[in-house]
């Protein structure tokens, strides 16, 4: 065995480069001649462009072209597209306002596009940007959800007038209504969640260059999917034919979802590559980071559950309100919709769910996927629900959500999803071993003697990841299938290259697909390099997010794989005088079974080259061999989460004291990377729950546009997590993998939220709890003690 | 992103006199901080050229400023809006009063009543930093004007 399979905690092999420099970011491409971009950016949430005095600009040193919306329209270069129809409760599809990648005669948040100014330098293109006069009339914009839907609120898009994208419903509404009528109990609660913006360390960037020889476009693009975006810039947006069309997302510093979206800026700059004859380089600054990458979660929510007189759950009804901005993101709709809805079961027999989703237009940035996408904010919902219910009904939280666990699997729930496999007891138990609940009245009892209030909060989370089977999300509108690609290279001197369509920007794919292949192939990761990212490399591929990496991007390599042992046992029978039938292949060796003739990988890739041993009519020479893994369902990861903190009442200061961690991600390749990832997610989630809030002003102005106003969880914020595993494996795929990217962002919110709700006695307290926030909260509910 | 800001200052002229300077364009060209011209275009209104720098934005304002609810020698309403270009739009106003000193006092009591709006980039900046350029600027019209008016 090389040491270096699945389940060994092997460094990341691609963190040498990372940590010493060497990455090859967007901004680090430099192609010869290269001219630099920037963005004139609407200063108003909404608008008309009565003109655009674009003369003085042009006659400033070092521009080279300035472009407005009217350039691409008259080159038909398409708009930018939402990929997902959903249709309303009624029937109607959603309306979709048109998305010109530059603005078109209106512009429709602060950091919508207005111009782009292309020069030699992006100094000089700053420069003649001050230049350009833009005529505004300035329109009454739209900001609260909840004036988007009043009549007579000004109009984003024609195509909806009452700033509606969709009424979308899910569940038998009948149904939910007989469960309540029964209930000895309905608990009932208002729920926010805040939004977010991605914050990635590398800012999106492109760089567009046009080989004029070959009529072919390059777009270097900071991508978690690339083949998604070219296919979309050449099938809808009309930038080149596929084949005419390269694009490469080289290294990329995290995404979070951010960068799956196709956007304005590396639309315009592959175009205008060609208007202007050169390559044409775009890096966003932080600021146009926090305006324009797409935001997310922005959800209203009012809940009520219905239990009887046990405390067993009887029925969910969900009303929420969806922000999805000026404009419709590229998966914009599903989110608040199909990746949300059918997640509120949570890990609960629930008989009966109804939920009514509102798809609002505001003069905002569009939301889209962020970590998690719709599963944090279902499970902010069903989390905080069941722990106001088991207070309201004086049952310890963790026996409640016990008492309504689902134990049987495969578990259909009322809204679509089959669970395949879990265990939600044993994690439970586990968590609660782990976090020492039984002593926590006296935790209680010494924080209350230094004058702080403990609370302790759970998460039971489930999510659905490996998204996804391609005919299911196509039965709810996907525009894309959802399997994943792979080709296994076998070099002749047996060391192996992967090509994948997953993009891994920060996940640790180089790492973790190499274990796979040192597992099954018995060579050392050091033997293996994994390539992705390049649409001329890899032929076609759906990219990383939804936690669908390992559960189908490896699932596809490990399907390649199965086609490798097969050829090699082949060709292994020749070279030892045996049928591949009798061939056994074990720890990187071929033998014939019952004998002690053997062969190694390499020797076996050797003669699969130099086809010495055999026939090329009887068999192919060479070992290459490609997938498409498209997953049966999806998968199942859940845990529990328990968080334990104190407030300092007279500050309404936070400190989370311990955190206890119980996933079962299926089976697991790396537990170092899967730590490492659970570890982020809750940094994420911690900051969604005690700190990070974009905030629009009632003139729509982006007020925490630096990291100035939005704050972001430190290393001081955070507490040393106690880390546990369960596992069920996977039965949906055949590495038993669940995926574990976003557990962690989706598990946190609902436990540092149940947990300060249960310390300040209260339910009155929304995300980001702040101190302002929460010591207001303190002072509200009893003035008099906080004061003591 | 919007900012209020009330104040008062003593000067030391009368009402009448007070009055007289608040509607000449020379003196609030002189008290309007970063003001490069300020042109008559109609009796109550005004173009202007104001220069400001906030934090690391560095912007000129062109824009108009208007005269309303004029009740000699009581006060009115100063109010204007500015583009910015890139960094960004201004607009706000005033009401200003004049009232009658405190006993025993002579000149006037001149209280100021500010609400200002800002978007683009320098509303991008921050509230932290912008409430205070606003104050200090607000401080800084009022405090020339109070000189211009000792000066007579």
């Amino acid at each position: 065995m090389s040491g270096t399979g699945i389940g060994a905690r092997v460094l990341r092999k691609e963190d040498f480069r990372f940590i010493t420099g060497k990455g090859q970011y967007t901004d680090d491409v430099n192609r010869y001649g290269q001219a630099h971009a920037v963005f004139l950016r609407s200063p108003h949430a909404h608008a008309e462009i009565l003109g655009i005095k674009l003369d003085a600009a042009r006659a400033m040193p070092g521009v080279i072209d300035i472009f407005t919306g009217d350039d691409l329209a008259a080159d038909k270069i398409g708009g930018l597209i939402c990929g997902w129809m959903i249709h309303s409760k009624d029937g109607t599809p959603m309306k979709a306002g048109a998305h010109p990648a530059l603005a078109q005669g209106k512009v429709r948040y602060v950091g919508d596009h207005v111009a782009v100014i292309i020069a030699e330098t992006q100094a000089q293109a700053r420069d003649a940007m001050e230049k350009i006069v833009v005529d505004y009339k300035v329109l009454a914009p739209v900001v609260a959800m909840a004036d988007a839907v009043k009549s007579g609120a000004p109009v984003l898009h024609d195509v909806a007038p009452d700033n509606t994208v969709y009424n979308w419903a899910l569940g038998d509404e009948a149904a939910t209504q007989a469960a309540f009528a029964k209930a000895a109990h309905v608990t009932k609660l208002d729920i926010v969640n805040n939004r977010l913006v991605p914050n990635p360390m590398e800012p999106r960037a492109a760089v567009g260059d046009w080989d004029s020889g070959q009529d072919a476009f390059t777009l270097y693009t900071t991508s978690q999917n690339p083949h998604v975006a070219r296919l979309v810039l050449s099938a809808f947006i009309g930038i080149a034919p596929e084949h005419k069309l390269r694009v490469i997302a080289p290294d990329v510093g995290g995404g979070f979802g951010s960068k799956i979206f196709i956007y304005a800026e590396e639309t315009v700059c592959v175009w205008a590559a060609k208007k202007v004859g050169r390559p044409v380089k775009w890096v966003a600054d932080r600021t146009e980071a926090f305006l324009s990458d797409a935001h997310g979660r922005d959800h209203v929510t009012h809940a009520e559950m219905a239990l009887d007189a046990s405390g067993k759950i009887l029925g969910l009804r969900v009303k929420t309100q969806a922000n999805l901005g000026a404009y419709l993101s590229t998966f914009s709709s599903c989110v608040p919709t199909y990746l949300y809805a059918p997640l509120l079961s949570g890990q609960y027999d629930i008989p009966a769910i109804y939920v009514e989703v509102d798809g609002l237009y505001t003069n905002t940035a569009p939301v889209d996927a962020y970590r998690g996408a719709g599963r944090p904010e279902a499970t902010f919902v069903i989390e905080r629900m069941v722990e106001v219910a088991a207070r309201e009904v004086k049952q310890d939280p963790a026996e409640f959500r016990r008492r309504n666990f689902v134990r049987q699997f495969p578990h259909q729930t009322p809204v679509i999803m089959c669970y395949d496999a879990g265990d939600y007891d044993a994690a439970l138990t586990k968590a609660l071993e782990m976090s020492d609940y039984k002593n926590i009245g006296a935790r209680k009892a010494e924080s209350a003697k230094k004058g702080l209030l403990r609370g302790i909060g759970f998460s039971a989370y489930i999510e659905a990841c490996g998204i996804a089977p391609s005919a299911a999300v196509g039965s709810l509108g996907a525009g894309v299938g959802l399997w994943e690609s792979a080709e296994v290279r076998v070099n002749p001197v047996g060391t192996v290259e992967i090509l994948t369509g997953s993009h891994s920007h920060g996940q640790g794919h180089e790492t973790t697909f190499a274990q796979l292949v040192s597992e099954r192939l018995g060579i050392s990761i050091d033997n293996v390099a994994i390539v992705h990212g390049d649409t001329d490399k890899v032929q076609m591929g759906m990219g990383t997010y939804g936690s669908r990496s390992g559960a189908v991007g490896m699932s596809a390599i490990s399907k390649a794989l199965d086609k490798i042992e097969a050829k090699a046992k082949k060709v292994a029978g020749f070279v030892l005088e045996a049928s591949p039938d009798d061939i056994e292949f074990k720890d990187g060796k071929f033998s014939v079974r019952g004998t002690d003739k053997e062969i190694d990988f390499a020797s076996v890739a050797l003669q699969a080259y130099i086809a010495h041993k055999f026939n090329g009519q009887e068999l192919e020479p060479g070992l290459k061999e490609s997938a498409f893994w498209d997953p049966t369902n999806f998968t199942f990861p859940a845990g529990v989460h328990i968080c334990e903190l104190e407030i300092d009442p007279a500050t309404g200061v936070t400190r989370i004291d311990r955190w206890t961690a119980v996933d079962d991600f299926g089976n697991v390749i790396n537990p170092m990377i899967v730590e490492g990832q659970v570890h982020g997610g809750i940094a994420q989630g911690v900051g969604q729950a005690l700190l990070e809030g974009a905030v629009y002003d009632a003139s729509g102005q982006l007020v925490t546009a630096s990291y100035m106003d939005y704050s972001m969880p430190r290393a001081g914020d955070l507490p040393s997590y106690d880390v546990g595993m369960t596992q069920t494996a996977c039965p949906s795929n055949p590495l038993g993998i669940k995926g574990c990217g976003e557990a962690g962002a989706i598990a946190a919110p609902p436990a540092v939220m149940n947990a300060i709700t249960d310390a300040i006695g209260h339910e009155g307290i929304d995300m980001p709890a702040t101190p302002l926030a929460l010591w207001r909260a303190i002072q509200k509910a009893a003035p008099r003690a906080a004061a003591e | 992103m919007a900012m209020t800001m009330t104040g008062e200052v003593a000067l030391s002229a009368s009402r009448e006199t007070v009055w007289v300077k608040l509607n000449d364009p020379a003196v609030l060209k002189a008290c309007i901080p970063g003001c490069e011209t300020l042109d008559k275009t109609s009796d109550t209104g005004f173009s202007a050229v104001v220069k400001l720098k906030i934090g690391p934005v560095s912007a000129t304002f062109k824009g108009s400023v208007e005269l309303s609810d004029l009740d000699p020698p009581n006060g009115y309403r100063i109010s204007g809006q500015g583009e910015g270009g890139v960094a960004g739009f201004a607009k706000g106003g005033a009401t200003v009063r004049l009232l009658p000193p405190a006993e025993g006092n002579d000149g006037c009591i001149l209280s100021y009543d500010v609400e200002a709006n800002v978007g683009g980039k320098i509303a991008q900046l921050g509230a932290r930093l912008i409430d205070g350029v606003a104050k200090k600027t607000a401080d800084q019209f009022f405090n020339n004007f109070a000189e211009a008016v000792k000066a007579g």
